[in-house]
């Protein structure tokens, strides 16, 4: 690897993710007031005491930020590593075995993906008991079906290469087909698509807890912060707009590495992972 | 006379990146050059990598895919068009110079018809009106022996075979009226029977036409047919230049001498062919359970020796393996491994009658996985048959890298740092890693070089005279078939038309396909693809 090849739109993606991550990490010690505290005067501005001022309730905006990320970042990591495990095992298993499991498996994804994800997500959450792991299941199993679509096909141009037919002819089995023969050969699209279902999730979190089905109050993310400042907008008062501001920053940082990451994206051709 | 084509001492170079280190700019062409003059063929001929593609797109002024021109003169009737600026060369290209690449099926846009793409440059140039180039395509059809002259042009290119669309590919580039063409191995990848009938078309309408054109090809039997002179290229790098006859019959250097002897690799045919290791009883088989492919077939593999099984493109050889592998189950018929019936399908057969028949690729490249370095695909089978692990795994690793004359420098290499012989050879070394006894052999040297896909015949041999490795060989290589095969098969449109002891399958008297499968192989002497023109126009004028 070699630090003078990364172009320099990555470095800011990948600065702006450390960031996020180490806010994440280390909130109890950076965030400079507690998560649920009440400092001050409602919707103070900012500067001062404050540096980003304080919410609808005279929390510290800052403070909720970072215990923000937290929470946002933590919900959204653990959803799309489970939407890719998901997706990726299902979609491989359809690819490798072929015929009715494969018709099977892809028409119900169809099925999943007719239904409009956010919809079909209000109405789950709001008939099931409003738990974390809940949230992150049914957000997973939404996210899985996008990652079925493109397993699939990048699975499917492997399976019919001649190695693979070759380690069949072995005698190989399903496993190790799937895990040694051909994700090697898709992890490089899949680690892209990866960074982007991750910002995909943030913003899908967000929504969630913007509308109320999300994370719960009082624990901060940054969806919910929007929705609880978000008539303070018609005040005149920003704080609504900072958190956005995050979301669109986090997004931005994922999509601006997962550019890079698409760009050195070795071919089946090239050799060394790294090439 | 003047020269048309003046090549001076021309530079190309790319820049090139090497995994895993910076880029670098490296050398294809070390100042070559030679002289044209109109109406002559000069043959470029040389191995993959010799730079002779890039010499004849640089008559073009065209640098492919970041390959840039970066010294020397190409003099076009005395200009140097290196020196024209980009109108310039739009002004020549496709209109003074033209253009025929390997694969025609790829070079047609689909969705035009072909009277439309031939004319197009005539047209654009303004060389000639449509109605006046129409006529000139017709013309030109005719002359290439394409059916139906008038109404050729109406098709489009997936309505016709691949031979033809190769013949409507060189009416495009003759149809402006070139001075000179470049041919890119326009035969290379059809069959036999088919190349001769697009050699023939190409030197017809050469003669007719009075073009210059500059033929590269690595087949150099076939470039005796059609050229005037020669010139030999080997790593950018001008070997010997020469007239046909000197190039053929005297040639000056061991690298040319090599090449002319190519073919010579004889095997002595094995006495007593009745011990059969893989019989193959009356077998029927069809894709999807519709559209049949193999008709009846029963041929057998006599133990430790080669049936070759031959046949042009679609006659089922490729087939027929994916049935004894049981990729394809037969419909009828049944094929016996040592006596004992094998089941049909393979994932009902047994981890051991699974190890006993291995399988050489046409494509070594896509044949292995690109993320395994040369141990884990040598090493696969020698833990999955053998539970080999550790030291020892990599002792016979080495081994089996020694038997293949690679060495054990190789082992930690990926399949895209090696050469398309090695990886051939690494194929050969995981096959033989599971000690099978027979191997069935899919076009493994179709891909290759002529000295490479020797190389790669003689290691077969070795390790047949050494192990009683039993082969079975599919090929449409005539010359393989002699070197290598002690049976014969021949295959056509799914039937074996002819199946017995070498000597006997290739000696009068032949059956019709065989014999024009036997007449269409080049052979490298003057003068021999106008002699099988002349001997069928006897037969058809006969008939």
């Amino acid at each position: 690897m070699r630090w003078r090849a990364i172009p320099l739109s990555a470095w800011v993606g990948l600065i702006g993710l450390t960031a996020a991550l180490l806010c994440a990490l280390f909130a109890p010690w950076i965030a400079p007031y507690g998560e649920r505290e009440v400092v001050g005067d409602i919707w103070l501005p900012m500067g001062g005491q404050f540096v980003l001022g304080t919410d609808n309730l005279g929390r510290d905006l800052l403070s909720r930020l970072i215990y923000g990320a937290q929470t946002t970042i933590s919900v959204a990591m653990a959803a799309t590593v489970l939407s890719f495990s998901l997706g990726v095992m299902l979609s491989f298993t359809a690819a490798v075995v072929g015929g009715w499991t494969d018709q099977g498996l892809s028409r119900l994804n169809d099925l999943m993906m007719a239904i409009p994800t956010l919809i079909f997500a209000l109405i789950v959450l709001a008939v099931l008991p409003q738990e974390l792991w809940i949230l992150i299941l049914v957000m997973a199993v939404l996210d899985s079906t996008r990652v079925f679509r493109l397993g699939r096909a990048v699975a499917l141009d492997v399976t019919v290469m001649e190695f693979v037919e070759a380690a069949r002819l072995r005698g190989e089995g399903r496993l190790w087909i799937i895990f040694r023969e051909i994700l090697p050969n898709t992890l490089s699209p899949l680690l892209a698509e990866f960074g982007l279902r991750f910002a995909f999730a943030v913003l899908f979190l967000s929504t969630l807890s913007f509308l109320g089905l999300g994370i719960q109050p009082p624990e901060a993310d940054w969806g919910g912060i929007v929705k609880d400042n978000k008539d303070g907008i018609i005040f005149g008062v920003p704080a609504a707009l900072i958190p956005g501001a995050a979301i669109a920053g986090l997004a931005v940082c994922v999509n601006l590495v997962v550019d890079w990451l698409l760009n050195r994206t070795a071919s089946l051709k090239g050799g060394r992972g790294d090439g | 006379m003047a020269d048309l084509l003046d090549v001076r001492n021309l530079k190309i170079g790319a820049t090139a990146y090497p995994p895993g280190e910076p880029p670098k700019d490296i050398t294809i062409v070390h100042g070559v050059s030679f002289t044209l003059q109109k109406g002559k063929v000069l043959g470029l001929i040389g191995e993959s990598g010799a730079g002779k593609s890039t010499i004849g797109l640089a008559a073009l002024a065209y640098g492919r895919g970041g390959v840039r021109i970066t010294g020397g003169e190409v003099r076009l009737d005395g200009e140097d068009i290196l020196k024209l600026g980009g109108r310039g060369i739009r002004a020549i290209r496709g209109n003074r110079v033209c253009y025929v690449a390997q694969s025609a099926a790829a070079a047609f846009n689909p969705a035009h018809r072909l009277g439309d793409q031939v004319i197009e440059a005539a047209v654009r140039h303004g060389t000639l009106t449509r109605s006046e180039a129409w006529e000139r395509a017709k013309f030109l059809f005719g002359v290439l022996g394409l059916p139906d002259p008038e109404g050729f042009g109406k098709r489009y290119p997936h309505q016709v075979s691949g031979g033809q669309l190769q013949r409507a590919m060189t009416a495009m580039a003759l149809c402006p009226g070139p001075e000179l063409i470049v041919f890119d191995e326009p035969t290379t990848a059809l069959d036999v029977t088919t190349q001769i009938d697009v050699l023939a078309a190409i030197k017809r309408a050469i003669d007719e036409t009075h073009t210059a054109a500059l033929y590269i090809t690595h087949d150099l039997a076939v470039v005796a047919q059609i050229s005037d002179d020669i010139m030999v290229l080997r790593h950018g790098r001008m070997v010997e230049h020469g007239p046909v006859q000197q190039i053929i019959e005297a040639p000056q250097e061991d690298y040319t001498r090599e090449l002319v002897s190519v073919g010579h690799i004889q095997k002595q045919e094995a006495a007593r062919q009745d011990d059969a290791l893989l019989r193959i009883e009356r077998v029927d088989a069809a894709y999807s359970g519709h559209f049949k492919v193999l008709h009846d077939v029963a041929v057998h593999v006599p133990r430790g020796q080669t049936l070759a099984v031959v046949g042009e493109s679609g006659s089922g050889k490729s087939t027929l393996a994916r049935v004894i592998t049981g990729l394809l189950p037969p419909s009828k018929g049944q094929v016996t491994f040592k006596g004992e019936a094998l089941p049909p399908q393979f994932a009902s057969r047994s981890k051991e009658q699974l190890r006993q028949i291995q399988m050489l690729y046409q494509m070594a490249d896509t044949a292995m996985n690109p993320r395994q370095t040369v141990r884990d695909i040598i090493g696969r089978p020698l833990t999955f048959y053998f539970g080999l692990r550790g030291q020892e795994k990599t002792r016979r690793v080495s081994e089996l890298l020694e038997q293949i004359e690679m060495g054990k420098g190789f082992i930690d290499r990926y399949p895209a740092e090696l050469s398309g012989g090695q990886k051939q050879r690494v194929c050969i070394a995981r096959a033989l890693a599971a000690e099978p006894e027979l191997i069935l052999c899919d076009e493994p040297t179709s891909a290759l070089d002529p000295l490479v896909a020797a190389g790669i015949l003689k290691l077969l041999m070795r390790l047949q005279a050494e192990t009683q490795l039993s082969y079975l060989f599919i090929t449409h290589d005539i010359a393989t078939v002699r070197a290598i095969a002690d049976s014969i098969a021949v295959m056509y449109r799914g039937r074996v038309v002819r199946f017995g002891p070498k000597s006997q399958v290739l000696s009068p008297p032949f059956d019709d396909y065989t014999d024009l499968l036997l007449k269409s192989v080049p052979e490298m002497r003057l003068g021999w693809l106008e002699q099988v023109l002349a001997s069928r126009r006897m037969e058809s004028a006969g008939h």
